[in-house]
């Protein structure tokens, strides 16, 4: 049934986003650490392992694939509700500040990949 | 018409159903005809979103977008950070988790390496800006990391309203310039493949930017900039107040 599918995903993202929050407290951060990638890790194990078992029917998937296609539709909305205006009318100094670590961390990205390609290889 | 925008206002999530249905369509023409599938339709789209986004900003003088326009305010629930978590677990589904472990250390350096460099850029940015005092140069450094880590630092240090403001801005900044900029870079840095999208999740951070970005360039590659990602930043409220403040201290008095 669609609704499975939809629970065992709720199920992750309440888990992986509580697991997050009491994270951030213990290391005294007034933020979520990680909630949605350990929501992301539980799913694939979960998914994996009722898959295995057999369990995991159409129907049951789609109740996941739905919000997987729903994804760029979210986004789009997302930007949509961004404040698009401040970021053009802010200062120089704000769209410096945006932009200079970009291009910075951009630049890092082909050496890292490569770093850990080479010792992929040993 | 008054009935008309009562309507759409106590429907507002189903109207932004609708309407971004819409936006997705008219995106998927132009993907098509004006630009021969050269640019994908998904970033257009997005890019229409920002587009609306100014559009309901400037009218409305706001800060959320077309969604303080009152007809559109379901907008903030289908683009909200609920939502928006949901459907990025979602993507988890059918991700590697082989790529994921051998990727892992690597991720979790592209995130130390990310949040330090995005910090340092914004201190010597806010430094040629005239801030020499070192609250309000952590507070403007950890806005580069992202909007989120910006006020956070900003509150637990004791910044003026006008440096939060601005540190705030220069999140956004990135979080729009992410958005906008990686389908054109991605060729350049090699962005086509789960491992370089981990790192890539890692030094970008700011989880709107990644994962819109990569949704434009690839949307295969959208779980795995979203797993590092979404440490950001956590770990950028963690490390700005406390290590990289006392840095800034001891170097700025």
């Amino acid at each position: 049934m669609i609704i499975y599918g939809v629970a065992i995903l709720a199920f992750c993202y309440v888990i992986g986003q509580l697991f997050g929050e009491f994270l951030g407290k213990s290391i005294g951060v007034d933020a979520n650490v990680g909630g949605v990638g350990f929501a992301m890790l539980l799913l694939i194990i979960l998914s994996d392992w009722i898959n295995k078992k057999g369990y995991l029917d159409r129907n049951t998937e789609n109740g996941i694939m739905f919000w997987n296609q729903m994804y760029i539709p979210i986004v789009v909305a997302m930007s949509a509700t961004q404040n698009v205006r401040v970021a053009f009318s802010s200062g120089f100094i704000a769209v410096l500040a945006g932009l200079v670590p970009i291009i910075i961390c951009a630049i890092t990205i082909p050496f890292l990949a490569k770093l850990s390609k080479n010792t992929q290889l040993d | 018409m008054e009935i008309i925008t009562k309507f759409l206002e106590k429907n507002g999530l189903v109207v932004a159903f609708l309407s971004v249905g819409i936006v997705i369509y008219v995106s998927g023409i132009i993907s098509d005809k004006l630009t021969n599938k050269k640019i994908p339709a998904s970033a257009i789209a997005i890019l229409m979103g920002l587009v609306l986004a100014y559009i309901g900003g400037v009218y409305t003088q706001g800060e959320k977008g077309i969604a303080d326009i009152k007809i559109f305010s379901g907008f903030g629930m289908m683009g909200g950070s609920m939502l928006r978590d949901f459907a990025i677990v979602s993507t988890a589904m059918g991700a590697s988790f082989l790529v994921m472990k051998r990727t892992g250390w690597v991720g979790a350096l592209s995130l130390f390496l990310g949040i330090v460099l995005s910090f340092l850029a914004g201190v010597v940015v806010a430094l040629l800006g005239g801030y020499t005092d070192a609250i309000s140069l952590t507070t403007i450094g950890a806005g580069a990391c992202t909007y989120i880590v910006g006020p956070v630092t900003g509150a637990a240090i004791g910044a003026n309203s006008d440096v939060m403001a601005l540190s705030i801005a220069a999140g956004v900044v990135k979080a729009v310039a992410v958005t906008i900029g990686t389908p054109f870079i991605a060729k350049y840095i090699g962005l086509n493949n789960p491992h370089t999208a981990m790192i890539f999740g890692g030094l970008m951070g700011t989880t709107s930017g990644v994962t819109a970005g990569l949704a434009a360039t690839d949307p295969k590659l959208v779980p795995y900039g979203a797993l590092t990602a979404t440490f950001y930043t956590g770990l950028g409220c963690l490390f700005c107040p406390s290590i990289l403040f006392l840095l800034m201290k001891m170097i700025f008095g």
